[in-house]
């Protein structure tokens, strides 16, 4: 649904008796109703709107009291840890007493006693591939509160395929990155979606994130402070939606910038990649697949040891080159082509350099139980360049 | 602009774990011939091969997403933004 007929769809819902404020609530809520741009009428459409916060940790709590103060009508809350006493150094919605207890349980209590006319749904799960479409469609808009970006992903990729806006904020140690994603504006406009900043989600290995850094407390409670603007924003219609740039504050030196960015036109074609397979729970590290180089291959091959050679690349680089008797299976078709691929010898999975074969072989041993791959460092070119010289090498 | 065989000055503000990785928030970088976004990319690169690690790196210019063939000069603002995970 555009966001113009959401507009649209939450007025009439806001002309619904359901949404009417009641005496309590014009109390309650007296200073927004003082504010011309949010009055009653505003106040009635946060009444109606629903929104999922997605980690109820650091970000997730400044979020989570400043909406269920501000009186959004439904917030339901998904995350399946317990609180920790590493969480209370910046995580204010919990104590000492809640300790070993489920932060959903515990937020839900705390945020119920805040403001009782607001309906909370603790979810403790983690937000996963099976769970992620039935519930992020339940809501208005997502809340990205996340500590990985494997979840991070997910929200996009669910919300780009089931048309919601989302908040997203990250945090590093004493910077962070607000952004709404997602959003079409009055006008029609369509922003972007976050793989059109960054289209490949990174390995955990590679970024990392502070369950291994350092993070200020105060961080995730300022950078909260935005998402929750902006997802008030969002739902009364008021100011300039964070959509199309990316903001990022600097703690330390007190900067902040504005970068512009453009919905890619392939956006919706990003999302759900066959090589990116999200982990159900969050902050595993992916298992290394095992690896060969092009010189132990060529001793094996040698010896004619009875090996399976897969090639992930695409047709036109089979091609140019590839190796004897290998089986040609594009990185993009493996799915429908399981079957083909053995699981009682050795597999030697290979591509151009080496990445999109490990990426392969993690997918094949996450969703299809395979233990028999092999990953060949430095793919087809190290072997044109180490191995066999009458081999073309490209591009 | 774009005068071959001489050197010119680029800035680059660095942030997260980029920042981390060259070890400054803001690095310099002379180049004997003009950049793009991709050239000046793989020379940051090659400088400091832990930035080869990272596969999405957003690189903005004058504070507007860049594409890879889009041309630099050395009175460019730019930034080297990878994504952050942290919440």
């Amino acid at each position: 649904m555009k966001a113009s007929s959401w507009y649209a769809t939450k007025r009439l819902l806001c002309l619904d008796i359901n949404n009417m404020l009641t005496n309590k609530e014009k109390q309650r809520y007296q200073k927004h109703l003082l504010l011309s741009k949010i009055g009653e009428v505003g106040q009635e459409k946060l009444k109606a709107a629903s929104v999922l916060i997605v980690g109820a940790g650091g970000l997730g709590c400044p979020v989570l009291l400043y909406l269920a103060a501000a009186g959004v009508g439904k917030i339901g809350l998904i995350d399946k840890d317990s609180v920790d006493l590493s969480n209370l150094q910046r995580q204010v919605l919990y104590s000492i007493n809640d300790i070993g207890q489920a932060k959903v349980a515990v937020a839900a209590q705390k945020l119920q006693a805040l403001n009782d006319s607001i309906e909370l749904v603790p979810i403790q799960e983690n937000l996963h591939a099976e769970n992620a479409q039935a519930y992020i469609q339940q809501y208005d808009l997502v809340v990205d509160c996340t500590d990985n970006f494997s979840t991070r992903y997910l929200i996009n990729d669910f919300c780009v395929q089931l048309n919601k806006p989302f908040v997203y904020g990250a945090i590093h140690e004493f910077e962070g990155q607000v952004s709404v994603f997602n959003f079409t504006n009055a006008a029609g406009v369509q922003g972007p979606t976050y793989r059109c900043l960054f289209p490949e989600q990174p390995s955990e290995l590679e970024i990392p994130n502070c369950a291994t850094n350092g993070v200020l407390g105060i961080l995730p409670g300022a950078l909260g402070m935005y998402q929750a603007n902006e997802v008030v924003k969002v739902i009364t219609g008021i100011g300039t939606v964070l959509s199309g740039e990316l903001l990022m504050l600097d703690l330390l030196e007190n900067t902040s910038q504005k970068i512009r960015v453009k919905r890619r036109p392939d956006a919706e074609t990003l999302i759900f990649p066959v090589h990116e397979t999200p982990t159900p729970s969050h902050c595993e590290i992916t298992m290394l697949p095992a690896e060969i180089s092009v010189e132990e291959l060529a001793i094996k091959l040698d010896e004619k040891e009875d090996l399976f050679l897969l090639d992930v690349r695409n047709m036109n680089e089979y091609e140019i080159c590839h190796l004897e008797n290998a089986l040609l299976i594009p990185m993009n078709t493996i799915p429908e082509h399981i079957e083909n691929i053995p699981k009682d010898k050795p597999v030697i999975v290979y591509c151009h350099h080496g990445m999109r074969s490990a990426s392969v072989i993690r997918y094949l041993q996450q969703n299809h139980g395979y233990t028999n791959l092999t990953n060949l460092v430095g793919g087809i070119h190290a072997w044109a360049v180490e191995i066999d010289e009458t081999m073309e090498v490209y591009q | 602009m774009g005068v071959n065989n001489k050197e010119m000055n680029y800035t680059i503000n660095l942030f997260g774990i980029t920042r981390e990785i060259v070890g400054v928030s803001q690095y310099q970088l002379t180049l004997d011939s003009p950049a793009n976004v991709t050239t000046l990319l793989g020379h940051l690169k090659e400088e400091f091969p832990a930035l080869k690690q990272i596969k999405s790196l957003l690189v903005a210019v004058n504070s507007e997403y860049a594409n890879p063939e889009q041309a630099i000069l050395p009175s460019d603002e730019i930034a080297l933004i990878p994504p952050v995970s942290g919440g």
